[in-house]
């Protein structure tokens, strides 16, 4: 399991934003694509254990899902991916490997106090 | 106190690791040296297929390796056999290498003199997907034994890979393994990956695989040259 040191980057990376704007964090918005190759619930847990000590104890972690999407070379469309296990077009069975979305482990936002 | 707002600020979890990581693809490729990491399971036959992929390419090449593990030393005392230069990161309770741990791995070896450098990752396959060590290529390690539909059970790993071995192949009528099947797993989570089947215990498959990582090495050095 290494959601607990992705967690830690979560808190760090967040602290360091707050610090330089010089406001307090209540909660933070986290973009999870489907092939970050990380567990939301382990994640979540994770979340509280790493805040504590920190100035972002008692903060939330709200995360967006972000699905899969790829970009189809025979529909020249984008397409959401219904599974992991299948990369083709759900529309007409093309394989593909355009990934255009579904990586991403980005603090998008942060809610704040002044 | 005021109303709560929402600030955007984009920041990508990883990048330090990804910034370490280009800084490493930046010295390999400058020093013309190709590099491999290797992911699978435990007890999926990493080091005995290492250990020959050293041995065989020595001849002709200058080779190196580093291996990660939890805890012991094993693993980098059977690879020092094949004679290449191996050096052991122990990670302790972390489940998978990151860019730094390979950097500092790398401390006082001259990239230029080599011409492969392996990176053997913890026995594992779902956390090292989401770190980006500087490699040139992810080789994916599955042994026949562990079944057909393992890359579906691991989709996101077997995605990140540039290339998938499919060892232990002379225990494939034992297990009574389904190539075709393993074949299409495969196809279906990380289409067009090239597939090597063989046996690190018989010689079985190895050269071909070989002739690739040459050819890999050759396309690099055009490319860094040009």
């Amino acid at each position: 399991m290494h959601e607990l040191s992705i967690a830690m980057g979560i808190v760090e990376a967040a602290t360091d934003e707050a610090q330089r704007r010089g406001v307090q964090v209540a909660a933070v918005h986290l973009r999870l694509g489907a092939l970050s190759g990380v567990v939301k619930d382990a994640l979540l847990f994770s979340y509280e254990v790493a805040c504590q000590d920190t100035p972002l104890a008692g903060s939330r972690l709200i995360v967006e899902d972000i699905p899969v999407t790829i970009f189809c070379p025979e529909c020249k469309e984008m397409r959401v991916l219904g599974s992991l296990q299948s990369f083709a077009c759900p529309e007409c069975g093309a394989p593909t490997m355009d990934i255009r979305q579904g990586k991403e482990l980005e603090v998008f936002a942060l809610e704040v106090q002044e | 106190m005021s109303e709560p707002r929402l600030v955007e600020v984009r920041r990508n979890v990883l990048k330090q690791n990804d910034i370490i990581a280009r800084g490493l693809r930046e010295q390999f490729r400058e020093a013309g040296v190709f590099v491999v990491s290797l992911v699978s399971s435990p007890g999926s036959g990493k080091t005995t297929f290492l250990e020959k992929t050293l041995t065989l390419l020595q001849p002709k090449y200058r080779v190196a390796a580093l291996v990660g593990d939890l805890a012991t030393e094993n693993d980098a005392v059977r690879l020092a056999r094949s004679k290449a230069p191996v050096r052991q990161i122990t990670t302790g309770t972390l489940c998978h290498l990151e860019a730094a741990m390979v950097q500092n791995a790398l401390e006082g070896w001259k990239m230029r003199d080599l011409d492969f450098l392996f990176i053997e990752n913890v026995g594992n396959l779902v956390c090292p997907s989401s770190y980006d060590l500087g490699e040139n290529l992810r080789l994916v390690l599955m042994s026949v034994t562990e079944g057909e539909d393992k890359p579906l059970k691991y989709p996101t790993i077997f995605n990140s890979a540039d290339v998938a071995v499919i060892s232990k192949n002379e225990l494939a009528a034992a297990v009574e393994f389904d190539w075709e099947v393993a074949r299409k797993s495969i196809e279906s989570v990380r289409p067009g990956m090239r597939i090597f089947r063989l046996s690190a215990k018989t010689g079985e498959g190895m050269q071909e695989y070989l002739d690739f990582l040459s050819q890999q090495l050759l396309e690099q050095r055009a490319v860094a040259h040009h």
